[in-house]
């Protein structure tokens, strides 16, 4: 208490809960009230942080979720006990297979009723230990300053993740008189910075005997804000780069070494130097299964480095030569000045012939095309625009085409593939970032998921722009169902789908419609000047189109088809 | 075969145990327990209690499953916020040690069977009510086993194994983690 002799006994958990949130420089919440959390919501009342009312905590999830990769900073998520916390879960794994900051705070009944079937009681703790970085159930008032101290460091450092606080009512209205804690003192926790020296040393002396050399970066050097160290290395190398869905802006994919996306629906020539290379160094990725396609196939000729904040992450699939422990950025910044330029120009000719050999391409004509429409989108907003995709064909098709000059300006659902992502992410991206022109892609199933958002933009008067590509298709399992399924199709058809330029205008939102490819420059055009709130691009495309290139699930990288197969395709190996 | 699915087949799957420290809080076992749970591995013995440090609470968990799973689940177990140190003691050679309370109807012959078959494994007689002798061993696991399998002929009603606790011999590897002692 002689830290803050303010707070002596006179503030409540909730106040102190908030008070704590402000010093930790919260600006946004995004939540949705009900009986168990409203001390805190009161608590707001008196609070500079804004509340933002979403329409469903799935949409609050999100919104912090896309504030937080759109910034780096936590997102923060407020919602009550029983279903309104449940409604959370979905946006906790997205966040955590995705590594992303967030605070999610649960209301909870008193005490008293724990474990006693109150009215909206779940045992909130129990029902997501699996989808939390860490969790906390707060049983006594006194640990609220302590809980919300380790709760923000917890989830902003080392590996980000979500964090839960789950806060019974009895709690959050007691008066508080614990002292403001210091330092957090987590005895089971360690964040890696800098590499050891002598494994820098054994990545330099393998790098140095490459000559055809590729950086596989992912959402790691995202995080740690490793992209220019990167493109430093690659310049230095003379080695080019390939990112993952997450990884891209770390580096600008327009940049001269770069060759694009690789993985499932990568580029073809981001996985043929993948697939050719002598050395792959994974800069903040984890060889995940889009990545790898069949593990026992992969890169097994190459040296592979790994640099990972998550010794969890080492030898977990891929099995690699040298393992880099700590940040991105710094363990890049150790290791530029161990190496020289390779003597890769052979390698980087061979790069550039396929790219030139195999570009991403898609048919012209025959009615409107998303990869058009996607390409267009890339070309209108010159890479100053944020991306948020929701998951399926137009998240691929968006990656291939919509090119991503800096870091932080592509928010997409990879780990968890989590429809319905898109919109609320973009909302919150825009919350964050007011002046950057923010584009959520989204197809017409995963829209539909949590569109109920539109309000949330609406009265917030967001100029954030939502463009559905819409096939009247759960389109990428219909692709699935096609190539592999003798095109038996099953519950992908969305018939029934509403006029999404209607449905925009019943709330009050901006509506444009794309319907022929002669449309698209002007329409996209409008829209991206349209700043008087929200507006949604409806784009109804061709129906059966599907993305190419593909490696089927579990397959070698080898196998992967640059246009539609011509012969029945066996089922894949991967699961899914 | 997957793993999960070779581990209950018993393929190339040795019982390995693993200390842990962990703070002494509710939901730690919980989230311990997850880590196996959620690659399809069965805990085998889990012993919990206070740490010599307040606030620790010391573990020593038994599973069996493929190698490279099980590397897997000790890194994940380490990640866990609430989990200080954990080693596996497949490959050294700390001191074991478990007990058993084992419950054998018996009379006569048998009675004078069973004593001396625990006695022969250093068990004792612990208790006699209503024709039940209760034998008492403490050993290694393999010990415990071998009595069990002893007396497979007799009646056995009932057994109470505490499950395998595991101490490193020498200095502690995790002293300097949780204070001086753990």
């Amino acid at each position: 208490m002689a830290d803050s002799p303010m707070n002596a006994a006179t503030l409540t958990g909730a106040e102190r809960l908030v008070q704590a949130m402000e010093a930790q420089g919260v600006e946004y919440i995004f939540g949705l009230s009900g009986g168990a959390a409203m001390p805190i919501f009161d608590a707001l009342v008196d609070s500079n942080i804004k509340l933002i009312l979403t329409r469903h905590e799935q949409g609050a999830s999100h919104m912090a979720d896309g504030y937080a990769r759109a910034t780096g900073r936590p997102g923060v998520v407020l919602v009550t006990s029983g279903p309104g916390a449940t409604n959370t879960v979905t946006g906790l794994l997205t966040g955590l297979m995705d590594s992303v900051p967030m605070i999610v705070l649960t209301g909870q009944t008193p005490t008293p009723n724990l474990g006693k079937d109150a009215f909206q009681e779940a045992d909130v703790t129990g029902i997501t230990y699996p989808v939390v970085k860490h969790s906390y159930l707060v049983t006594d008032v006194e640990d609220v300053p302590r809980v919300v101290s380790e709760a923000f460091y917890l989830a902003t450092t080392g590996r980000p993740g979500p964090v839960l606080i789950d806060l019974p009512k009895d709690v959050t209205s007691a008066v508080c008189s614990a002292p403001d804690p210091g330092e957090p003192d987590i005895p089971g926790y360690v964040v890696p910075g800098r590499a050891d020296e002598a494994i820098l040393k054994d990545a330099a002396e393998r790098i140095a005997k490459s000559k055809r050399p590729v950086l596989y970066v992912g959402h790691g050097a995202v995080i740690s804000g490793a992209g220019e160290v990167v493109a430093e290395l690659s310049e230095k190398l003379q080695a080019p780069v390939v990112n993952t869905l997450l990884g891209k802006g770390a580096v600008d994919e327009t940049s001269s070494r770069h060759l694009g996306m690789l993985g499932m629906h990568g580029t073809a020539y981001a996985n043929k130097a993948v697939m050719n290379c002598d050395l792959i160094m994974a800069i903040g990725a984890r060889w995940d299964d889009r990545i790898t396609g069949k593990v026992s196939e992969f890169c097994t000729d190459a040296t592979r480095i790994h640099i990972d904040i998550d010794p969890a992450e080492f030898n977990k699939t891929v099995k690699t030569h040298v393992q880099l422990l700590g940040d991105a950025k710094l363990v890049v910044e150790d290791l530029l000045p161990l190496v020289n330029r390779l003597d890769s120009a052979e390698w980087l000719a061979q790069c550039d012939a396929w790219r030139t050999e195999f570009p991403l391409k898609y048919p012209d004509g025959g009615g409107l095309r998303a990869q058009h429409v996607l390409d267009r989108l890339n070309a209108v907003t010159q890479g100053r625009a944020l991306v948020t995709t929701d998951v399926g064909q137009h998240q691929m098709w968006a990656a291939q085409f919509c090119l991503t000059r800096a870091n932080r300006m592509w928010l997409s659902s990879g780990g968890a593939g989590t429809m319905g992502y898109g919109f609320p992410a973009a909302i919150g991206a825009q919350f964050a970032r007011p002046d950057t022109e923010v584009w959520a892609v989204v197809g017409d199933g995963g829209f539909q998921m949590t569109l109920s958002e539109l309000a949330t933009a609406a009265i917030h008067k967001l100029p954030v722009k939502t463009l559905i590509i819409n096939n009247n298709y759960l389109g990428m399992v219909r692709q699935w169902q096609e190539l592999f399924f003798d095109n038996r199709l099953s519950g992908v058809d969305l018939e029934g789908n509403p006029d999404f330029v209607k449905l925009a205008e019943a709330y009050g939102v901006k509506g444009f419609r794309i319907d022929k490819p002669e449309d698209v420059d002007s329409v996209l055009e409008e829209a991206s000047a349209y700043r008087d709130g929200p507006c949604v691009v409806e784009a109804e495309v061709v129906k059966e189109d599907n993305v190419f290139p593909m490696i089927p699930a579990g397959a070698p990288l080898s196998d992967m088809l640059i246009e539609r197969p011509t012969e029945k395709m066996e089922k894949p190996e991967g699961s899914t | 075969m997957s793993s999960a699915a070779a581990a209950q087949a018993g393929m190339d799957n040795d019982i390995h145990t693993f200390s842990l420290v962990a703070r002494d809080k509710p939901g730690v076992l919980v989230r311990i327990a997850l880590v196996f749970a959620r690659r399809g591995f069965n805990i085998e013995s889990l012993a919990v209690s206070p740490g010599a440090t307040g606030g620790f609470a010391r573990m020593t968990i038994t599973s069996r499953g493929d190698p490279e799973t099980l590397e897997q689940i000790i890194k994940q177990l380490d990640k866990l916020v609430d989990v200080v140190f954990v080693t596996d003691h497949s490959d050294d050679d700390a001191l074991e040690e478990e007990v058993a309370l084992i419950k054998v109807r018996c009379d006569g012959e048998e009675r004078k069977r069973a004593l001396a078959l625990a006695e022969q494994r250093g068990g004792m007689l612990s208790d006699d009510t209503d024709g039940r002798a209760i034998l008492c061993i403490h050993g290694t696991s393999a010990a415990i086993d071998a009595l069990l399998s002893d007396l497979a002929a007799l009646a056995v009603e009932e057994v109470v194994r505490s499950g395998k606790i595991v101490i490193d011999r020498g200095a502690s590897p995790f002293a300097h983690l949780v204070g001086h002692r753990a």
